[in-house]
């Protein structure tokens, strides 16, 4: 490091001073933790992501296509 | 203490809730606390730090109990703020209502005037949120290095080099505004 980047770090320092007493605000947040495990476990498995519902049709509809590459594709699954 | 310690780590890893519980509640305010010095917006620090508990509580069996708790919590801390950062917008990272979070300038800031501090907090909201991070953690907030790489997954080397190259592209983008430090 040198004297510019000495320099650059002071004035970072002071556009964006530390934080203090980072701890002294936290409130308890187990309930909002509570709140989120129960509303994932109401709402059940995670859903399947759109992209992989896409890849699926696109392998079928391949598959149809070309019935002789389903090995292939067995093979890499 | 050391076995009982290392049974709930132990039955946190097989998904028992009631160690999750005792595992958030010691470590709730170290994580939050890290949080905060990465994100710098309490509210923020809040939502960071249930979306961090989250993920450890999702991938419980993968968590070694050998390793500890602290550090496998905090790295996955700072990924979940590394993902808020880069969620959000260059120009929301400096918002000046924000700035009543953090503590005023001394006083022998006078000579550094509101205009340039505000440049150049402008300046640093527009690098890329790893280089900002490290930024933070090492020139701010003033964290050794070793815990700043543990956290981030990286090397002691790679962290500096980070640091390094955001002091490099502040400078650089305030010298195009004519700011020269």
């Amino acid at each position: 490091m040198n004297e510019h980047d000495e320099q650059m770090k002071d004035l970072l320092r002071r556009a964006v001073p530390p934080i203090d007493n980072v701890s002294d605000a936290a409130r308890d947040l187990w309930p909002v933790m509570l709140r989120r495990m129960d509303e994932h476990a109401l709402r059940g498995p995670r859903a399947v992501p759109w992209f992989d519902w896409a890849l699926g049709g696109a392998l079928l509809a391949f598959a149809a296509v070309a019935p002789r590459t389903i090995p292939v594709i067995l093979y890499y699954l | 203490m050391r076995d009982d310690a290392g049974g709930v780590l132990s039955r946190f890893r097989h998904g028992d809730v009631d160690a999750f519980e005792t595992l958030f509640r010691m470590h709730q305010r170290a994580v939050q606390g890290w949080v905060l010095r990465i994100v710098r917006e309490p509210s923020a620090a809040e939502d960071v730090t249930i979306e961090a508990f989250w993920r450890m509580h999702q991938a419980h069996a993968r968590f070694d109990p050998e390793r500890g708790f602290e550090p496998w919590a905090r790295r996955i801390a700072t990924h979940a703020a590394l993902d808020w950062l880069r969620r959000r917008k260059p120009e929301a990272g400096i918002a000046p209502e924000l700035w009543d979070t953090v503590p005023a300038p001394r006083e022998s800031d006078s000579a550094v005037n509101t205009e340039i501090r505000n440049k150049t907090a402008q300046a640093f909201a527009r690098l890329p949120a790893k280089l900002r991070v490290a930024a933070l953690l090492a020139v701010v907030e003033e964290q050794p290095h070793r815990a700043i790489a543990d956290a981030l997954g990286i090397s002691v080397g790679a962290v500096k080099l980070r640091v390094f190259r955001a002091l490099r592209l502040l400078r650089k983008d305030l010298s195009k505004q004519g700011i020269t430090p």
